[in-house]
């Protein structure tokens, strides 16, 4: 009790230096956490798929579509529970800047496989009956402002042109990580106006979506699917939804590495801030501690309280760091949208700040206690700040 | 009559365990924000001066990049036979009719796929681009399956070496030479003959034109009549401006990012500086107290500690400088989002960015010492005396 007492009067014996010191660790724990976000941001799709899907596309690149005429052959592979495909559209809203994804898809097998887009019964009826229909995110919609029934021209950059859609539906997610800032409408729209303008570019479709009995099937699926169509004019690459997405994130690792470098040099500069302010009050302190051992305090009492002013500092930093996380990761959220369409702090972010002001507080303690302990009490008496 | 500077040095030198850590607090923020500068810089060098800026890149309209585009054979050859295309010193107008497709190859070493840009050249392809060399080998032969490899390509990607072979297309394509473009876009980059891959990956239409303009000038007037011409859809751009747009996207990230973090990390090293300085004051105010009875000015005590504060953020400056000039010899490559391919590019230190980075560590400097030293300067002779 009495060593908490002392703790705690220690802390704020310089009031400055530990209000400042508690800003500090409060910054970087909040630097660290959104970065953390902006990492798990990053795999936010790899999350959201499901392990009973596959995507199939042209093993090339994913720019070389696939014949319609594949659909059928890869219904009839042992295990296939249903096949859906679509394009990615790329057409864009007014300004290049209005980045979202848009697509082309099969509606009715689509909303099958991916029953965590949740539509509205009603709003769903009305987009299946529209060839002219899309449907969108939540956010997406509130972004721009656009209501059921609404219009909205696309300009094509794949598919040349100004294409108009109609509202029908807005979509919510069933769960947290679901991006809710996709535009989807019929694939058959796009077939029709590009048997129309570019007959040659007509029938092909960018990617399939397969959905398969259980998880255990996919790799058997994946060979026969890609054994179907081997020495065609397009060979295909099957893999399962998770792969597919990792695929992307691979091609942009290297910005994730040095993402995840940076936040451990944050967390290097707690340390070294932090450690700053743990010499500091020793070194003011030897006086005191050779009276404590004049006393007959041991050097287990001294490194105690060192160790525990170094905590309890780290500790009000670190809650005031997580506290703040939040409103700055949304207003980051909502600068980056275009980038991250999802972009929540995870629960293991908030461990992580925990585990990490812990660390800092114990490391910052060790070299302050060690000379503490070890200093001979005349010295210590003898010494000046 | 000066406080001596000698007297702000030896502070510093005295305790030399708070000097570090403060130091390499700064040193660390002044890393994290050359180097995010370099990054942009290495970008935008990579993606500007992979144009040139009287070469003109020619797409189908509406489309962002030449993957995306298509450009029918006809509409190429309206726009070859243009008064403005430059005639090379062979009597041969300067003017490349390309395909661009993309096709994903595994890295070396990960068997990791990412996407690389093929590019389907014909014999006017090399001189339009001053910043293409090759290096080692051969051009390959018009109408045969032989490709040239990016430098970067050839280090990074399986098959991409010289006498190495890539599959795609259902054929084995052998790489006989290898070409430097410097930290140009073109290093991530296959070349091959355009007529044999347009056959193979069968395109009709190639992807888009290039050509150099015979007057520089003469753009807008060119750019003007081929996009009113009722027979052409495509849009004409110089080719610096076409790059540029191209990692508008990337580029708008990286700052985004950047500006967040130094933001926040300039704040943690200020408040370390504060610290420091604070602390320094408190423990030397019997000093002070003598050095005002010895008749030194209020301003003068007040000069002393933020040259000390000064030296104290300067010296880390140099220090996180010193270490993110070896980030020169790294290479990041990654996926440009905007046309899904391969980029690679290094970063960059310019002189810019050296004054930039130490302005910033003095200023840090300035603001964590200011309010110390106004202290310093504000104590009473008497009570600072007694406190020794």
């Amino acid at each position: 009790m009495q060593l908490l007492k002392l703790i705690y009067k220690n802390a704020f014996r310089h009031k400055l230096r530990t209000f400042l010191t508690i800003a500090g660790i409060s910054i970087a724990i909040l630097s660290f956490g959104l970065l953390r976000t902006v990492i798990s941001a990053w795999y936010v799709g790899v999350e959201a798929s499901s392990a009973n899907r596959l995507v199939t596309r042209n093993s090339i690149s994913l720019i070389f579509p696939l014949p319609i005429s594949y659909k059928d052959k890869i219904r009839q592979i042992d295990g296939v529970t249903n096949v859906s495909y679509g394009n990615w559209f790329g057409g864009i809203y007014i300004d290049e800047k209005n980045f979202f994804a848009n697509f082309a898809v099969e509606p009715e097998s689509y909303l099958k496989l991916y029953p965590e887009y949740v539509l509205p019964p009603d709003q769903k009826a009305a987009f299946l009956r529209d060839r002219k229909g899309f449907f969108a995110g939540r956010k997406l919609a509130e972004k721009y402002n656009w209501k059921l029934g609404d219009t909205v021209v696309l300009k094509g950059t794949i598919f040349p042109g100004e294409w108009d859609f109609v509202l029908r539906a807005i979509y919510k997610g069933r769960d947290k990580n679901i991006d809710e800032t996709q535009f989807i409408f019929h694939w058959d729209y796009l077939n029709e106006t590009m048997k129309k303008i570019a007959p040659l570019r007509a029938d092909q479709v960018g990617f399939y979506m397969i959905s398969i009995k259980n998880p255990a099937l996919a790799a058997d699926v994946s060979v026969a699917v890609d054994k179907t169509f081997k020495n065609s004019l397009a060979e295909t690459l099957t893999e399962t939804e998770k792969a597919f997405q990792l695929s992307f994130i691979s091609m942009s690792e290297a910005i994730v590495i040095a993402i995840q470098m940076v936040s451990f040099v944050v967390i290097i500069i707690i340390m070294a801030v932090m450690a700053n302010t743990m010499a500091m009050s020793a070194r003011e302190r030897f006086g005191e501690y050779a009276v404590f051992k004049t006393l007959g305090f041991g050097g287990a009492y001294i490194a105690g309280l060192i160790f525990g002013e170094s905590l309890f500092i780290t500790s009000i930093g670190c809650i005031l760091g997580i506290i703040l996380t939040f409103p700055a990761a949304q207003a980051f959220g909502s600068a980056m949208s275009q980038f991250f369409p999802v972009f929540n702090v995870s629960v293991k972010t908030i461990y992580l700040d925990i585990a990490s002001s812990l660390v800092v507080g114990i490391t910052a303690a060790i070299i302050p206690s060690y000379r503490a302990v070890s200093i001979r009490i005349a010295d210590g008496l003898r010494r000046i700040g | 009559m000066k406080i001596p500077l000698s007297y702000s040095f030896r502070n510093l030198w005295t305790r030399r365990l708070t000097t570090i850590l403060t130091a390499s607090g700064i040193a660390l923020v002044v890393f994290v924000f050359a180097s995010i500068l370099m990054l942009s810089e290495g970008l935008r060098k990579a993606l500007v001066d992979t144009g040139s800026y009287d070469n003109v890149v020619i797409i189908r309209k509406g489309s962002d990049s030449e993957v995306q585009s298509g450009v029918e054979r006809i509409q190429a050859s309206i726009v070859e036979t243009q008064p403005e295309v430059a005639i090379g010193a062979d009597g041969k107008r300067l003017l490349a009719k390309e395909l661009v497709v993309l096709i994903s190859l595994p890295k070396r070493g990960t068997d990791k796929p990412s996407n690389v840009v093929i590019r389907g050249t014909s014999e006017s392809s090399l001189p339009l681009r001053p910043q293409v060399k090759l290096v080692e080998g051969r051009l390959p032969r018009a109408g045969s399956s032989e490709i040239l490899a990016g430098r970067s390509i050839a280090k990074r990607f399986k098959g991409g070496g010289l006498g190495e072979t890539i599959r795609f297309g259902m054929r084995d394509w052998t790489v006989v030479g290898i070409f430097d473009a410097g930290n140009t876009g073109f290093s991530s980059e296959i070349w091959g003959d355009v007529d044999q891959l347009m056959s193979v990956f069968r395109r009709p239409a190639y992807s888009s034109v290039i050509f150099k303009l015979r007057d520089p000038s003469g753009f807008e007037k060119f750019k003007a009549r081929v996009e009113s011409d009722p027979r052409l859809t495509v849009e004409a751009d110089r080719e610096t401006v076409y790059y540029a747009k191209q990692s508008e996207m990337m580029a708008k990230f990286i700052r985004i990012l950047g500006l967040s973090l130094t933001m926040i990390f300039s704040l943690g090293a200020i408040i370390g500086a504060m610290i420091t300085m604070y602390s320094a004051v408190a423990n030397r105010t019997a000093e002070i107290g003598t050095m005002r009875a010895l008749g030194f000015r209020r301003r003068d005590i007040l000069f002393a500690f933020m040259v000390e504060s000064l030296l104290l953020s300067f010296t880390g400056g140099c220090a996180g400088l010193f270490f993110s000039s070896f980030m020169q010899l790294l290479t990041i490559s990654t996926m440009n989002f905007q046309t899904f391919s391969e980029l690679a590019f290094t970063f960059a230190l310019t002189f810019e960015i050296f004054y930039k980075a130490l302005l910033f560590s003095l200023i840090m400097g300035f603001i964590g010492g200011v309010l110390p030293a106004a202290r310093a300067s504000r104590m009473n002779i008497v009570e600072a005396l007694r406190e020794g």
